[in-house]
């Protein structure tokens, strides 16, 4: 599923709302959830799952193509670790399909 | 702090006009999407610009209970991987907070 096919479901399923205004709402979500993990800040959703940033610390990198070592800074990577709700849902289908075998 | 439903609930009222039920049903929905698209054989859910879901498969593997430290096996699972989209690691690697 795409950003495209995600608002397409959304606005289908509900009525009061145009097609473009789903459009922004979805945009202006992932640009908060962007946002808050550009600034640092968590984001915790039940049941769906929490965003974090885990810190890499500097190392010694290669150019690939020259072979040359390049000193690489520490940095922040975005995390995500699924909530209880999404984990057993993703996993359920999962275990039917091979009791159903 | 994090950031909730909640929050992005009022952004939506603030920003974009949509009533308090509809934002709270808006946010609800979002996430409820991606949920069913994951839940589906091959599921994948594409957010450009932020990042990707996937789903892997687990072999079973050794565990331990870290209290007795008996040994059981991890079952075979599905779990979902998210994998952030260049975008958002450029915006996230350039924060030098402290509090992390």
């Amino acid at each position: 599923m795409t950003k495209s096919e995600l608002i397409d479901l959304i606005a289908k399923e509900q009525n009061h709302l145009a097609y473009r205004d789903v459009e922004l709402a979805v945009k202006c979500m992932l640009e908060q959830m962007s946002q808050s993990l550009a600034s640092g800040e968590r984001i915790e959703i039940r049941g769906f799952g929490s965003f974090s940033l885990h810190y890499r610390p500097p190392r010694q990198g290669r150019n690939p193509k020259t072979g040359e070592s390049v000193a690489l800074a520490g940095k922040y990577v975005p995390h995500f670790k699924p909530g209880k709700e999404l984990r057993e849902r993703v996993n359920r289908c999962h275990v039917g399909e091979k009791a159903g075998e | 702090m994090a950031l909730t439903k909640a929050e992005m609930a009022e952004r939506l009222f603030d920003e974009l006009g949509l009533n308090k039920r509809e934002a709270k049903e808006m946010v609800e929905m979002f996430f409820e999407k991606i949920r069913s698209a994951l839940e589906e054989e091959g599921g994948q859910v594409k957010l450009s610009g932020f990042g990707n879901f996937d789903l892997r498969e687990k072999k079973q593997r050794p565990g331990r209970n870290p209290k007795t430290g008996e040994e059981i096996p991890i079952t075979a699972r599905r779990v979902v991987t998210f994998r952030p989209g260049q975008k958002l690691k450029a915006r996230v690697e350039a924060y030098a907070g402290s509090e992390q």
